[in-house]
């Protein structure tokens, strides 16, 4: 990435807001002892005014880091939305099996904390005489063996709300929803003060209580900076349609993984996709359709 | 002629001698609140190396002890106002020369506020990003955002009447009405709007039925009329014990009336938020459910919720007969009462349950670490020494005994004359 550029000319880490900042650099760097790049990352500008040159650089300088920090190439890129496309999900209710496949793929594909284990898909198990009904799901269902006879599955990711109430709490705008629909997090802009998920209803934004736990043989070497790229402690994550595959042409890990075939993915402006045919020959609904968040996430039952 | 500098820099000189000199009941307190400082600022050490997750809180309840007593103190802090309004606008004997704490109160509290928000943020070397014009205030659109504003706007006005009047007395001149009686004028709807922006900050939350309720701004300002005055009615007896401060016994008396006004406004808007969730028996009563009857035998909060009903309750019939709430004793025993009951109420009792069920229908049932007492206590102290100090400073000013002329010759001389404000 980033070819030809100098990147200390152009590091983002020095487009400092102002003399009054680029003085608290200074000074801080004096007194505390802190390295410059420190200081320099404490200083970073905020990912969506960056200019693309900027944004070069960041990218050259995470993949340095973590390639250093991992022992092995890690690449991070930024992949822009693409034109004419806002993304789609469906899941079909009576064929998930409650395995929980989806989960531990979505853990590794992007690089979720294995302790804390910070998990972007719940998998409740509901009872089927009572048929939908949260507050009498279990998310901590373990049998010998899954579907069980008196149960069905109902997993639950970010729903990528059209009207997404967690980017409007947040007061620094370190969230927001790209071109094609996929809410992201700038991890280097949050300050995690949780307000996103106190105002998600669908419980799909995790913190990092801790700083997260990657080893070093698990981690997924490509990676988004607005998704899988690793985290710090103290920001807040969330699923995001696997960024770093779907915007090149692949399918979310989870669907691809899926033993069932129940979840399907596919762009909404698009009438040949799948998912506008599933929406067309079946009969779709979303979560909690009564807030108004209008997910683009849907779930059917396909028999 | 003294420049106004030099002026400024005397007066703080003054101020800072003062804060150095007390008797041994002095050095205690602020020894002791200096203990538990150091205390609680060590579990804060351990947090920011290892994380919130010292904290009892989880995904589940991502708010909890910290921003529960956040939300308590920026009702104390807009409480402030309940003596400002008879002061000022009415121009109210009684009252006006004790106004003063409650402005003294609400920079108090406001600080504990601000400290309690910077505790619970998982990046707090990032709270730059809150500044208005250097970081990215997200104006209009985040209620928490508007929250900073207002919080910040609030300290830095009561910060500057305050200092501007003591200042005026200091150099035994009148302060300057033109300028004070506007700001304190705009102080009122300013200390409304913190609190109701607060309530905002969780009635924007469509998906938690519990905090999603309009009565929730109205309840918050109710309760606010109530423990605010119940700390300085408190306060000022121990002022009036020590001969501080002269108060006479109508104004305290006239306090707790008012307060048992507002005391019957929260409980009424309790009762109709408990008719609405339990007649209508829908999902959403499930939180309140959780809160006064435990759910699935979860229970942890049942009898604190019930000692805050209590509490509320038996504080509102003292306030309201004149019997007891003329007798020191039983107003006394009031003021205790509504403290703890909207302690309770506006902290854990309004953040937890909120959250439990989570949204989607888990119940994690969270208690406080001792880390998060710790730190807790450790604001809570120094929010009482912000407190004392300014009180060491302000008591001698209004008492006449602190003035230019007590700093006979020139600073650095000799010591300033010691107060008997404390001693």
């Amino acid at each position: 990435m980033g070819k030809g550029v100098n990147h200390r000319d152009v590091d983002r880490r020095h487009f400092l807001r102002g003399a009054g900042l680029a003085t608290m650099a200074t000074m801080a760097t004096r007194f505390s002892g802190a390295s410059t790049e420190a200081v320099e990352r404490f200083l970073a500008t905020r990912f969506a005014e960056l200019s693309p040159k900027e944004v070069e650089a960041l990218l050259e300088d995470l993949e340095r880091d973590f390639s250093r920090r991992f022992g092995k190439e890690i690449s991070v890129e930024a992949t822009p939305a693409m034109d004419d496309v806002v993304f789609g999900y469906g899941l079909d209710i009576s064929r998930c099996i409650g395995c929980r496949r989806c989960v531990y793929a979505c853990v590794k594909e992007n690089n979720q904390s294995r302790n804390p284990q910070i998990h972007w898909i719940r998998v409740l198990e509901m009872e089927k005489e009572k048929g939908i009904d949260l507050a009498e799901s279990n998310a901590y269902y373990d049998p010998e063996q899954v579907p069980e006879e008196k149960s069905f599955y109902l997993p639950v990711a970010c729903q990528q709300c059209r009207n997404s109430p967690c980017t409007r709490v947040c007061p620094v705008k370190a969230t927001w929803q790209e071109k094609d629909g996929i809410v992201v997090i700038d991890y280097d802009w949050c300050i995690g003060c949780r307000c996103c998920m106190s105002a998600c209803p669908y419980g799909a934004r995790h913190f990092n209580w801790a700083e997260p736990e990657l080893p070093v043989d698990a981690v997924n070497a490509k990676t988004h900076i607005l998704g899988n790229r690793p985290r710090m402690k103290g920001v807040v994550e969330k699923c995001t349609f696997c960024i770093q595959r779907v915007r090149n042409g692949r399918y979310p890990a989870c669907s691809e993984i899926c033993p069932v075939g129940a979840r399907k993915f596919g762009n909404l402006l698009d009438e040949e996709s799948e998912i506008r045919y599933l929406m067309r020959e079946k009969r779709v609904f979303v979560l909690k359709e009564e807030l108004a968040t209008k997910p683009k996430f849907y779930y059917f039952y396909a028999t | 002629m003294m420049t106004k500098i030099k002026k400024f820099f005397l007066f703080v000189l003054g101020s800072v001698r003062l804060v150095l000199t007390g008797s041994k009941a002095y050095w205690t307190w602020v020894g002791s609140l200096l203990i538990l400082i150091v205390w609680g600022a060590s579990a804060y050490a351990t947090q920011l190396r290892d994380g919130l997750i010292v904290t009892n809180m989880r995904d589940q309840v991502s708010w909890a002890f910290f921003i529960g007593n956040f939300t308590f103190l920026v009702g104390v802090a807009a409480a402030a106002i309940l003596l400002v309004i008879p002061a000022y606008v009415y121009n109210w004997k009684p009252i006006k020369e004790i106004a003063i704490f409650g402005e003294l109160l609400a920079i108090s509290a406001i600080t504990m506020c601000l400290l309690f928000v910077t505790v619970d943020i998982g990046r707090p070397e990032r709270f730059w990003h809150l500044m208005p014009f250097v970081g990215s205030l997200n104006i209009p659109s985040s209620l928490l955002a508007w929250d900073v504003l207002v919080l910040n706007g609030y300290l830095l006005l009561n910060l500057f009447i305050v200092t501007h009047l003591l200042y005026k007395a200091f150099f035994k001149r009148a302060y300057n009405k033109a300028l004070i009686v506007p700001m304190i004028l705009f102080s009122i709807p300013f200390a409304i709007s913190i609190h109701t922006v607060t309530a905002f900050v969780y009635i924007g939350m469509a998906g938690r039925p519990f905090w999603n309720a309009s009565i929730l701004a109205p309840r918050f300002i109710a309760s606010a009329f109530c423990s605010g005055p119940a700390i300085l009615l408190i306060l000022f007896q121990i002022l009036k014990r020590l001969k501080v401060v002269d108060i006479k016994d109508e104004a305290i008396w006239k306090i707790a009336e008012l307060m048992a006004y507002a005391m019957f406004l929260n409980l009424f808007l309790f009762g109709a938020e408990i008719f609405k969730e339990y007649y209508s028996a829908t999902h959403h009563l499930l939180h309140t459910q959780y809160l006064y009857s435990g759910l699935h035998g979860h229970s942890a909060l049942v009898p604190y919720a019930w000692a805050s009903v209590i509490c509320s309750t038996v504080a509102f019939l003292l306030f309201l007969f004149p019997a007891t709430r003329k007798n020191l004793i039983t107003l006394n025993l009031g003021c205790l009462l509504i403290y703890a009951g909207v302690y309770i109420e506006k902290g854990m009792a309004l953040v937890i349950p909120g959250m439990t069920p989570d949204t989607l229908g888990e119940i994690y049932e969270y208690t406080p670490t001792m880390t998060e007492v710790r730190i807790g206590a450790a604001i809570f102290s120094i929010g009482f020494l912000v407190f004392t100090l300014m009180c060491k400073v302000a008591i001698p000013v209004l008492k006449g005994d602190f003035t230019v002329d007590s700093l006979k010759e020139p600073v650095g001389h000799r010591p300033l004359a010691q107060s008997r404000s404390m001693d």
